[in-house]
């Protein structure tokens, strides 16, 4: 297994407020990995400190090249999909035009993508003159999925893909997440506050407490593993 | 029940932009259209004065949309956009007295003035955009008397006449008479609105335009280079500074082409851009066309209002305006999560 992104001792601060204090986590090709933790605990500043949008010290390596500090639009061109807390969608735009500009970085025509949007999610063929704003919650976090894949990302950072959502729909998000994995191939790093859905389709995960990474492993263990349940899985 | 009204309003993220356009402003326009066919058919003077006023409109219209192509943006009003097109029609000036064709001039100058619009935004705007946007606004009211008196030293002030592309002599149509250069201006304001439209609507650029302004953060995470879009805003708004510059300088509107030319123009432009509601862009064009016709009409039908009144009306107009629809004809309550 190659390790296709690599963060190591990474600390970010938001003015005098350090908020990631040395986090190093890997990334394999083609897993699921999952950033667990509580509020606060550092779960969105470690995503946004790989795709640039807080300032950070320490190394990240992604495909074994270091990430340059280009801000977020040159970390978008190396591949790496970022849904953002909010999702990150045109509210104002419509749902085909958020798709194109999910493609914005590539070059060539777009028609093959599309139809595999459409594969994974049906709904989306009927609706591309919607605009995305007056989407449900789920549609929009589907819809913020579909925007990343339209990147041909090698790697989606995905922040609380759950939050606001129904458990249905929460689990059908993740099962299109895996579908994706398995299929396209594309890495993802998810960071939920959900660990009982995060564990079931990660291969991996860390738990990060106040900016710093307190146990980490196979989901298998992390499932078993009494601290972990009784903290996040609540049984 | 107020509260789970307002949530779902929330719920849609603040500032969903649907082209929501009320029924009353829109039979109102409706209105507006059957009147003046119905007018233009009974009487020629009628007629010619539409004409007139449509072309003069469809100039505000343009200079309208490059303050709302900014505004959307930024949230900067550009007020240098008026000297902007004043320098642009001097370059095409100077262009023609050099012995080029008008046309060949013409597009040179739209070309001229993009890389120009593009520059002003790198070197002017950009280094003070992070002290916030009333600097900026500030920056552009000094460029406005830096360009003003750069024109003045490099042409003087002399008032020189600019010529027209159509032909001096009117087409005659069932004992109407309509000037080329009106009909002309308004055929060149069509042609640039349909074309901006098509850039912003289906091609790539155009829709990373729309997402840099819409939501910055998000399209810097798509991979738009969010810095470029600006530049190349200001550049689109150049080139249509440009086009409303060479349209306006041979009529009365401006009265030839001197330095302070441009002024009387930006103010009928504000007032068409504020009138459709600032970021609207078919609001701006909309109420660029009405304020046009609508003074034509006005200081040809009632004496009492002679040219000199002609902008003392046009305000008085856009207040009575704003009084009804704080936002402007096509503007919206803008609702925003705190």
């Amino acid at each position: 297994m190659t390790a296709l992104l690599e963060l190591s001792d990474v600390e970010a601060r938001y003015g005098p407020i350090k908020a990631l204090h040395g986090v190093t986590l890997t990334v394999d090709e083609g897993q699921i990995t999952a950033v667990l933790g509580a509020n606060g605990a550092g779960k969105t500043t470690t995503l946004r400190a790989i795709s640039n949008t807080v300032r950070r010290t320490g190394k990240i390596r992604f495909d074994g090249k270091p990430l340059a500090r280009g801000g977020p639009e040159s970390v978008a061109r190396r591949g790496i999909a970022h849904v953002p807390e909010g999702r990150g969608t045109f509210a104002e735009l419509t749902v085909t035009e958020n798709l194109r500009l999910g493609a914005y970085t590539r070059r060539g025509a777009l028609k093959d993508d599309l139809r595999r949007v459409h594969s994974y999610f049906p709904w989306i063929e009927r609706r591309g003159g919607q605009q995305a704003g007056t989407l449900s919650g789920g549609e929009q976090q589907m819809l913020a999925l579909a925007r990343a894949f339209m990147q041909r990302p090698r790697l989606m950072l995905l922040d609380e893909p759950s939050l606001g959502l129904a458990p249905i729909v929460v689990s059908e998000i993740f099962r299109i997440v895996k579908e994706l994995n398995e299929q396209e191939g594309v890495a993802v790093l998810v960071a939920e506050q959900n660990a009982n859905i995060a564990l079931q389709v990660a291969d991996t995960a860390y738990v990060l407490e106040v900016g710093r990474i307190a146990l980490s492993g196979p989901s298998a263990d992390l499932q078993k593993d009494e601290s972990v349940r009784k903290s996040y899985l609540g049984y | 029940m107020v509260d789970a009204r307002l949530t779902k309003r929330l719920d849609l993220r603040g500032s969903v932009a649907r082209l929501s356009v009320p029924p009353l402003v829109l039979l109102l326009l409706l209105a507006a259209c059957v009147f003046l066919t119905v007018g233009s058919l009974i009487s020629a003077r009628f007629a010619e004065q539409t004409v007139i006023g449509l072309a003069s409109g469809g100039v505000y219209a343009i200079l309208a949309l490059a303050i709302v192509l900014i505004y959307r943006a930024t949230e900067v009003i550009n007020f240098a956009q008026g000297e902007m097109a004043m320098i642009s029609t001097y370059i095409a000036w100077q262009l023609i007295q050099w012995g080029v064709a008008f046309w060949a001039a013409f597009f040179a100058t739209l070309a001229i003035s993009f890389v120009g619009g593009m520059l002003l935004e790198l070197v002017v705007i950009r280094p003070v955009e992070r002290a916030g946007v009333l600097a900026v606004v500030v920056v552009t009211i000094g460029l406005v008397f830096v360009m003003q008196a750069g024109a003045a030293w490099i042409w003087s002030s002399d008032l020189k006449f600019f010529p027209s592309a159509f032909h001096a002599s009117p087409i005659r149509v069932g004992g109407v008479a309509f000037s080329l250069q009106d009909l002309g201006t308004i055929g060149v304001s069509i042609a640039a609105v349909v074309v901006l439209w098509f850039f912003f609507q289906f091609t790539k650029t155009g829709l990373a335009m729309r997402a840099a302004a819409l939501r910055p953060a998000a399209a810097r995470l798509v991979g738009i280079r969010v810095g470029w879009m600006l530049a190349l805003g200001w550049g689109l708004a150049a080139v249509l500074g440009a086009i409303a510059g060479m349209m306006i300088a041979p009529t009365s509107v401006s009265g030839g082409l001197q330095p302070t030319s441009m002024d009387v123009v930006l103010i009928y432009a504000f007032a068409a851009a504020i009138l459709g509601g600032i970021e609207n862009p078919a609001g701006a064009v909309v109420g660029g066309l009405a304020l046009g016709v609508f003074l034509a009409l006005l200081t040809s039908y009632v004496d009492v209002v002679t040219s000199e009144l002609r902008l003392p009306v046009a305000l008085g107009a856009l207040l009575a305006v704003l009084l009804i629809r704080p936002n402007g004809l096509f503007g919206r309550a803008v609702v925003r999560r705190v």
